[in-house]
């Protein structure tokens, strides 16, 4: 059997060239996404939102959305979103937080109860108080914010700051696109979208620490090497791996979006956005900004000591 | 790089079947489990509650009315205090953490607080502060360190309540732990009906028994004359109009309960009860007193109901009628034999999966991760040929040691916690990846077969670390901060990348040092 390449030996991708091209469409990314949330609002789930969800089962072949929405807005319980989840048999009914004290909220997930009979099989209940939720925002935030430092304080212990500014721009800017995705196309944001941007953080650096490490090897053996021309040599040295991982990471979640099912989806979903952007945002954003660091200087002592 | 010493060999291939071992109580059911030899490993994957099925409740304890109770009883002890030392005071109120009251006589000041001070219950302890202020102010004060431990044991004894009630119930394999300042988390696995647990948990189950005052009609209460003694309850006795008129004075209270039992009487579902001797003396002494008179049996402020006292019941045991069905009295009798809550608790975060979704959920999950593996490991080894079965190889091996590992912690598999074992699954391969890459560019450069090899694994190693760290570094995060499901997922994310860090400095290295030797290729097949 003979092996094969997806990307030809000695590629050579002029990709410096195409800089501020990036840099225009990452710009653009997150200005939409700057535009949008406002205005469109992301779908929070009732992690962060509170309320209460309810997955059922209905006994049908497919089931009577409108004369169960008809029978759930009679009870004045305020907005009750329903929707057919997975299966057309299955629905997913959101019941926003109702006013008062977390025993209203109880009462009103009895009184649905009451309104739909035995005949529905509750598949799920969930209920998340005031309280409960603005904690899982704010443990959900501090997550996301504790990473980028952690991620900045390990790059610049194992490169240089310089190398740390590139990777916290790429994981910014994959985060707020990321967030961007959430809104467009409307998918619930909840505990495991956190989990899916930390996620997609993890992933962007991993590759942006293989290109690192290629740069930091190529800075020590071509010393007079432009900086551009260096830094699209790492990019097209490691472009097979990048490509390659990119590939079998994005097949493996397409299995889950596939055949996972309908909880994890909106995770799934974000997640291959997060591969696509993460892999893009290494070659786009977090390399060609270290052109504008003097990269060299921190390593010049050692090849004046080479010389004679 | 490519030498292997002999015991090295040994332990890399140990760790390897070690995983294999552990991975394999999975397979079993819990009886075959039992019926294997005691050497082998018997530890199983637990499964989260939303894949088996199951409630997830964090209950809340009112702090709050804990405080405002001890206050209440605070400010009837400093009355109880002044009133026959003939101290005048007035506008006595709780205020904050303590009560406060403005002496009529400001001379008479450093008497009253001399006598305060005795609140303490010994002159050492400081469990109450008093704190004069200016025109006979005074400011009797708890101190934080004593709300602190009456918030603490108030927790405690709810945690031991909660425990009780569930255990009485018989529900399999609960999880109740305290969490945080004020929490209490409930994990009940399988169970189909959460809405019976919340009730029983809902409910204080204060229970007192006390004499009606039949000198007060309900109209005349109702009118707003109720003498000081009393109050008017919500009853569920038959012809009451659904309010009693019931004294303040509490003759027993459910705390001296041994035993209560769901029984009949006439037909009828009641739940008898027993009392130790101490509140066998007072209800003796209170039936034989009152003869001819009402008992309320009260629970969480409502009547339950409010027979006549026919003659004095002497045996401390007696049983409460009422209007119940057999499942009420039986809530009832676990509720009494549990004791009663400190303070409600309250339902703050729920999360109830049905069984099928649960079942539904894992068939789902494996389908994925066996469609994801035959995908990447086919494609590596369209990609790679040789080297593609050794990273296909080590993919294996290193999902055997992600569920070894998992099963030798007990770790819980959530659905989540499927997604990081797919994920693991397409990137796991990476190492494999840097390391091929690595190898083919070293190849290019005019390396020969085994140089190229041996500087491929030894420069991929460092990216391999430092790449598999940042993730990690994710992982750790997602645990620290997630919840439930999430924390599965950093946990399966996390094991994972360390089974692949271990899998691509040794297994692949090995397996293909060995291939190596074996073949002598001259040409390198990546």
């Amino acid at each position: 059997m003979r092996s094969f390449r997806l990307v030809p030996d000695n590629t050579q991708i002029d990709f410096m060239r195409y800089e501020y091209l990036g840099y225009a469409i990452s710009g653009l990314l997150i200005l939409l996404t700057f535009i949008l949330v406002p205005l469109k609002g992301l779908n929070f789930g009732i992690d962060f939102q509170g309320g209460l969800l309810i997955e059922v089962r209905t006994p049908g072949p497919a089931a009577d959305l409108a004369s169960m929405r008809s029978t759930l807005n009679g009870l004045g319980l305020g907005e009750v979103a329903l929707q057919t989840f997975g299966e057309p048999s299955d629905v997913l009914i959101r019941i926003q937080r109702q006013e008062g004290g977390e025993q209203a909220q109880q009462a009103a997930v009895n009184k649905v109860k009451q309104a739909l009979g035995d005949k529905v099989n509750y598949r799920r209940v969930e209920f998340v108080g005031p309280k409960v939720s603005s904690e899982l925002f704010w443990a959900g935030a501090q997550a996301v914010g504790w990473s980028f430092l952690a991620i900045l304080a390990y790059i610049w212990f194992r490169f240089e700051w310089q190398y740390g500014i590139g990777a916290i721009l790429a994981v910014i800017h994959d985060t707020i696109t990321t967030v961007g995705i959430f809104s467009i196309f409307s998918l619930e944001f909840n505990l495991a979208s956190i989990a899916a941007i930390l996620t997609i953080v993890g992933y962007s650096l991993n590759d942006t620490v293989v290109i690192f490490d290629r740069v930091r090897e190529n800075l020590r053996r071509y010393k007079t090497m432009p900086i551009a021309e260096l830094l699209d040599r790492s990019i097209n040295e490691t472009l097979a791996r990048t490509v390659m991982t990119s590939l079998t990471t994005l097949l493996a979640l397409l299995a889950l979006v596939i055949f996972g099912g309908e909880v994890i989806r909106g995770f799934t979903i974000a997640m291959i956005w997060g591969v696509v952007v993460g892999t893009y945002s290494t070659i786009y954003i977090a390399t060609p900004v270290l052109v504008h660091f003097n990269l060299r200087r921190t390593i010049e002592p050692a090849a004046a000591v080479q010389t004679p | 790089m490519l030498r292997f010493a002999p015991w090295k060999v040994a332990v890399i291939l140990g760790i390897c079947a070690l995983g294999f071992l552990l991975t394999l109580p999975n397979l079993f059911t819990r009886d075959q489990l039992d019926r294997l030899p005691e050497w082998l490993p018997h530890n199983q994957i637990a499964l989260g509650l939303d894949l088996q099925g199951g409630s997830h409740l964090l209950l809340e304890i009112d702090l709050k009315a804990i405080l405002d109770e001890r206050l209440n009883s605070l400010l009837d002890e400093v009355r109880g205090m002044l009133r026959p030392a003939r101290i005048g005071y007035r506008g006595l109120a709780v205020r904050g953490q303590g009560v406060t009251m403005v002496l009529t006589d400001p001379a008479q000041t450093e008497q009253a607080v001399g006598l305060l001070k005795g609140l303490n219950p010994n002159p050492l302890s400081r469990e109450v502060e008093v704190v004069p202020g200016d025109g006979g102010r005074i400011d009797v004060r708890l101190t934080d360190s004593t709300v602190r431990n009456l918030q603490d044991s108030a927790i405690r004894q709810s945690l031991e309540i909660v425990r009780r009630r569930i255990d009485e119930v018989g529900t399999r394999e609960p999880t109740i732990q305290r969490q945080g300042e004020d929490r209490i988390l409930v994990q009940v696995p399988g169970e189909k009906n959460p809405e019976s647990i919340k009730h029983l948990l809902g409910q204080t189950a204060k229970l007192t028994f006390h004499l009606v005052d039949m000198d007060t009609p309900l109209q005349q209460a109702l009118a707003g004359n109720v003498p000081p003694g009393s109050e008017v309850l919500p009853s569920a006795e038959r012809g009451g109009g659904g309010q009693m008129v019931v004294r303040k004075r509490v003759e027993v209270s459910g705390e001296s309960l041994v035993d209560a039992q769901p029984t009949y009487q006439q037909n009828q579902p009641v739940v008898s009860f027993r009392f130790d001797s101490a509140g066998a003396r007072k209800f003796g002494a209170v039936t034989r007193e009152h003869v001819g008179e009402l008992l309320a049996i009260v629970l969480d402020g409502k009547v339950i109901s409010a027979p006549r006292i026919r003659e004095p019941i002497l045996g401390g045991s007696g049983v409460i009628s009422g209007s119940f069905t057999t499942q009420s009295a039986n809530e009832l009798a676990v509720l009494l034999r549990a004791g009663a809550l400190p303070a409600p608790l309250q339902v703050v975060e729920e999360r109830s999966v049905g069984p099928d979704l649960g079942a539904d959920s894992i068939r789902a999950g494996k389908l994925a991760g066996v469609v994801a593996f035959l995908l990447v490991a086919a494609f590596m080894v369209i990609y790679y040929s040789t080297f593609g079965v050794i990273a296909d190889i080590a993919l294996v091996v290193n999902l055997f040691l992600l569920f070894g590992v998992l099963s030798a912690l007990q770790a819980t598999l959530t659905l989540p916690g499927i997604a990081g074992v797919v994920l693991t699954i397409g990137m796991g391969v990476d190492t494999n990846v840097l390391i091929y890459e690595r190898i083919r560019e070293e190849s290019r450069h005019g390396k020969s077969v085994i140089s190229a090899i041996e500087t491929g694994f030894r420069e991929a190693l460092r990216t391999i670390i430092d790449a598999h760290v940042t993730t990690l570094i994710a992982a750790v995060l997602l645990y620290a901060f997630g919840s439930g499901p999430v924390r599965g997922f950093a946990v399966t994310l996390g094991v994972g990348i360390i089974a692949n860090l271990f899998t691509a400095v040794t297994f692949t290295r090995l397996v293909v040092a060995t291939w190596l030797w074996r073949t002598r290729p001259a040409v390198l097949p990546v």
